[in-house]
């Protein structure tokens, strides 16, 4: 993964300093320029926010990574935690905040959203996370649609979430590209984005996919259609993914020639992203026989899923995913809404954790994302007492580390850390109570939110309504 | 409301005591408990007592013999739902298995969830695993701005007709969804229901004569007009779903037109902007914690402070949860919330005896259980002993009594559990042969 992100970030790099896709290139044999494509063209103007050395002292702290201090000390340094421990050494001028009888945490990640793609007002014109002309659309991205004044944005932060993965929806088999944002409030997706990280591919099996296209007289119209397009999409892809490899392997030892570049294709390029390891499949899916198939499909094609999403009968395979190697992002507790979630129970998060899979809290929900400490504790308490002894800092490696893997970005957030980002929330209380709020809540080491004061950010949407800048 | 609560009272203990034919109530105490009285008062330490299924003494006194010792656990009474879908829908997405709504239907107001629910559903074991005891099930408008009558019904084991209070409410969707129901505006909202009352009162000065002389196209049937009856005599309440301001106001109006009408309000996103009007007019409100987005023009002021605010005010608030995710309600968290909130600066919540209060013995009430959802002499003995306070993430009830009867904790999903539980021994055979004998 750390590769991965390494790649990602070069990539990046270098489609910055070309120009423009088309243009600029390599020469070659023939003097004539090769085309570049630009990898990045819609790139991150994320900068952090200003910060200042602050350490926070006598705090009872989960770490993310499954760790737990009682009475610690986290240092925030240049926004990276400098420094975590009983007691650490802090830089002459560092501002000290007495946290005792207190938590602080690493900012909580949601690998599961749709802020900004389906926004409040939930109206039909703010209707964007879908793209249901047709079952594959894996050329869209959701990031064309994130409307940054969502004011949702601000209702998670209040909640502590500092980064979240916002998904196209679960109507298509291929639904598009999902992003990952800081949760910063900006005038565009683009002063949200999180430098860097990688895209994922949204996927869909069961009833959504085959509902929708069904009902229209459409395949895929059943599970059986479901694989069958699934699987001539993958093998288009591969076809696909072999031309280009070939034609690269030309421009890399300059035997190129520009009129025998392939034709560029959008769809195909998602899908050949997620064959090279550089987009990570988030894949929606309930059921465990259909989980396991999936596993089955990506071996067949040679890809791999990094996250199951809602599966709400992970319980069932924890097995297969932890051989897999492959995340299951979770409800606490959501069932019976539909006949695909009808085995739900609530110790599923935990059950995976048991099994040694990576168990994670997700929401697909704007008011879910509010409490995913709540759910993560709610889901903790009942694995325990159904038998098993999770202490409650591994319960939060579900919005922690955990989660951060599944989005291709452990190394950089998701636990206190020294020299990961400085993305922290300092509670009121153990943040596996209903009781406890977030009070302040830094980005980068620049402080976002703070309770105290009132510092929180007011949409532009929310301008002059009944209720502007209302605690919420 | 208190005539039809009182006749409700009547009826449910009548029909307790006869439909829990098999468990009998057992007379039974519990001692060293900590007891939260669902009234808004201070836990006490101390020992209750059941005879004949129901509550017959609280005493801070010795442990009489046999008791069962709670050991200082928390004690309350079986949460109150004022709202759910319990045993109408067992699975939402599922219209065979959904008896919610009906859109296909000529009949709106007369639509009684009585006739639908189903006490084997195993959502209603899941619920009674959460803690709570009894539930209005209330149908949605599929067709009208009347949804029909909900029904309140016990979460007890084994019971062939769960009913106990029948009418206990009509559905009417005012607001954005009213408008949309009757024709994309709130204007026909409003002229749907002045119509439909108009209707009604025909029906009611001349029930024989009601049909003679209607056209085929009139535009209320006579088993919608019977039941409207009802709601402007005010023998039934009815459940008003709106949010914005201005269309709680209109709402509160109607009582100007229609004295007799006993309403309730849901949904009340924006209830906080004139709690006091709503404080005056006496009407109590259902109303959902967690909502604090502008999830409509209608709701643009959510906050989490609602609810503080309008019991602030003086209006009795029943906390409810209406999550379209999953079919059990989680009242227990919804109410946590406003203890959250009462934490943070600038915001309204409430202490914690008010937050069980207005889970249990506020919408008790206001669905006519004015003798349950509540810790007191007389009280129906529905009882559950937790694990932790009862309104944390981390608490979970440990024994559970309805109307005196010891209930099983046990549950499809408890099954599900314990079948595939990673600390349980692997058996050589496929899972599908582990079932509790």
């Amino acid at each position: 993964m750390r590769n991965l992100i390494a790649l990602v970030g070069a990539l990046a790099v270098g489609a910055c300093a070309t120009a423009n896709a088309n243009q600029s290139g390599t020469a070659t044999a023939s003097s004539e320029p090769i085309p570049v494509i630009d990898k990045n063209p819609y790139a991150s103007t994320y900068r952090p926010y200003g910060s200042v050395p602050t350490l926070l002292t006598g705090a009872n702290i989960y770490d993310g990574a499954g760790g737990r201090i009682m009475g610690g000390q986290v240092l925030m340094v240049d926004g990276k935690v400098a420094a975590i421990g009983q007691t650490v050494e802090a830089p002459a001028g560092t501002e000290t905040i007495d946290a005792a009888g207190k938590w602080v945490t690493p900012g909580v990640i949601d690998v599961h959203s749709h802020l900004g793609d389906y926004p409040t007002p939930s109206v039909m014109a703010h209707s964007d996370g879908n793209e249901v002309s047709g079952p594959v659309t894996a050329e869209v991205h959701a990031e064309h649609a994130v409307w940054p004044q969502d004011p949702g944005f601000s209702r998670a932060l209040a909640a502590g979430v500092t980064t979240l993965h916002v998904l196209p929806g679960s109507a298509n088999l291929f639904g598009g590209r999902g992003v990952t944002l800081r949760n910063v409030p900006a005038r565009t997706v683009q002063g949200m984005k999180f430098p860097d990280a990688p895209y994922s591919l949204k996927m869909a099996c069961g009833e959504n996919p085959k509902r929708v296209y069904g009902s229209r007289g459409r395949m895929p119209a059943s599970r059986m259609g479901n694989f069958a397009l699934y699987r001539k999409t993958w093998q288009d892809a591969v076809e696909y993914d072999r031309k280009w490899d070939r034609w690269e392997e030309k421009v890399e030892n300059g035997t190129a020639k520009a009129s025998d570049m392939p034709d560029r294709n959008l769809q195909m390029e998602t899908l050949r992203g997620v064959l090279d390891g550089e987009i990570l499949v988030q894949n929606h899916c309930y059921r465990a026989d259909e989980m396991a198939l999936i596993l089955d499909l990506a071996k067949e094609f040679g890809y791999h899923v990094s996250a199951f999403h809602h599966a709400v009968e992970a319980y069932k395979i924890g097995d297969l995913l932890a051989e897999a190697d492959t995340c299951a992002a979770m409800w606490a507790d959501w069932w019976g809404f539909k006949m695909e979630s009808y085995d739900g129970i609530q110790e599923n998060i935990p059950f995976v954790e048991a099994e040694g899979a990576c168990a994670i809290t997700h929401s697909d929900d704007e008011i879910g994302i509010q409490r995913l400490n709540q759910e993560t504790a709610k889901a903790w308490a009942d694995g325990n007492r159904a038998g098993l002894n999770i202490p409650a800092e591994t319960a939060w490696t579900w919005v922690g580390v955990n989660a951060a893997k599944a989005i291709g970005l452990e190394d950089e957030i998701g636990s206190l850390e020294p020299g990961k980002r400085a993305d922290v929330v300092l509670w009121n209380g153990d943040p596996l109570s209903n009781y406890s709020r977030p009070e302040k809540v830094w980005i980068d080491g620049a402080l976002m939110y703070d309770v105290e004061t009132g510092m929180r950010p007011v949409s532009d949407f929310e301008l002059g309504q009944p209720g502007e800048g209302d605690t919420k | 409301m208190s005539r039809r609560s009182m006749l409700a009272s009547g009826l449910a203990a009548g029909l307790c005591a006869f439909a829990s034919s098999p468990l009998a109530a057992q007379d039974f105490a519990i001692s060293n408990a900590h007891i939260a009285d669902g009234l808004g008062g201070e836990p006490v330490h101390g020992t209750i007592t059941v005879r004949g299924g129901r509550i017959s003494s609280i005493s801070a006194g010795p442990a009489p013999a046999g008791a069962i010792d709670a050991d200082g656990a928390w004690v309350t009474p079986g949460l109150v739902a004022a709202y759910s879908v319990l045993g109408l829908a067992e699975v939402n997405a599922v219209s065979s298995a959904d008896d919610r709504e009906a859109d296909d239907s000529p009949y709106n107001a007369a639509l009684d969830a009585a006739d639908a629910v189903n006490p084997s559903s195993v959502a209603l074991g899941v619920t009674r695993a959460d803690g709570i005891t009894r539930v209005a099930t209330v149908p949605a408008p599929g067709n009208d701005i009347f949804g029909g009558k909900a029904a309140v019904i016990t979460m007890a084991e084994g019971v062939a007709d769960p009913v106990v209070v029948s009418d206990a409410f009509q559905v009417m969707a005012l607001g954005e969804g009213g408008a949309q129901l009757a024709g994309g505006a709130r204007t026909a909202a409003y002229a749907r229901l002045r119509d439909a009352f108009l209707e009604a009162r025909a029906f009611a000065r001349n029930r024989a004569g009601y049909d003679f002389g209607r056209t085929e196209d009139a535009l209320l049937t006579r088993a919608d007009a019977e039941a409207l009856v009802e709601v402007i005599e005010g023998r039934t309440p009815v459940l008003v779903s709106v949010h914005r301001a201005s269309d709680i106001r209109r709402v509160l109006a109607l009582k100007e037109e229609y004295p007799r009408l006993d309403m309730m309000l849901f949904g009340v996103s924006e209830g906080w902007l004139v709690a006091d009007e709503i404080a005056a007019a006496g009407v109590p409100v259902m109303a959902v914690p967690m909502m604090n987005l502008p999830v409509s023009f209608e709701a643009l002021a959510s906050t989490q402070s609602n609810i503080g605010r309008m019991i602030d005010a003086g209006v009795e608030v029943a906390v409810v949860d209406i999550g379209t995710s999953t079919i059990t309600p989680r009242l227990a968290q919804q109410a946590a919330q406003l203890v959250a909130q009462a934490r943070i600066p600038g915001a309204t919540g409430v202490t914690h005896a008010e937050a069980l209060k207005a889970i249990t013995s506020v919408p008790a009430d206001m669905i006519g259980l004015e003798d349950a959802g509540r810790l007191a002499p007389g009280a129906l003995a529905d009882i559950v002993i937790w694990d932790g306070d009862p309104l944390e993430a981390t608490s979970a009830p440990v024994r559970l009594f309805i109307g005196g009867v010891e209930q099983p904790l046990d549950t499809r999903q408890r099954r599900l559990r314990d079948r595939y539980n990673p600390s349980a021994q692997e058996s050589a055979l496929p899972p599908q042969y582990t079932r509790p004998r």
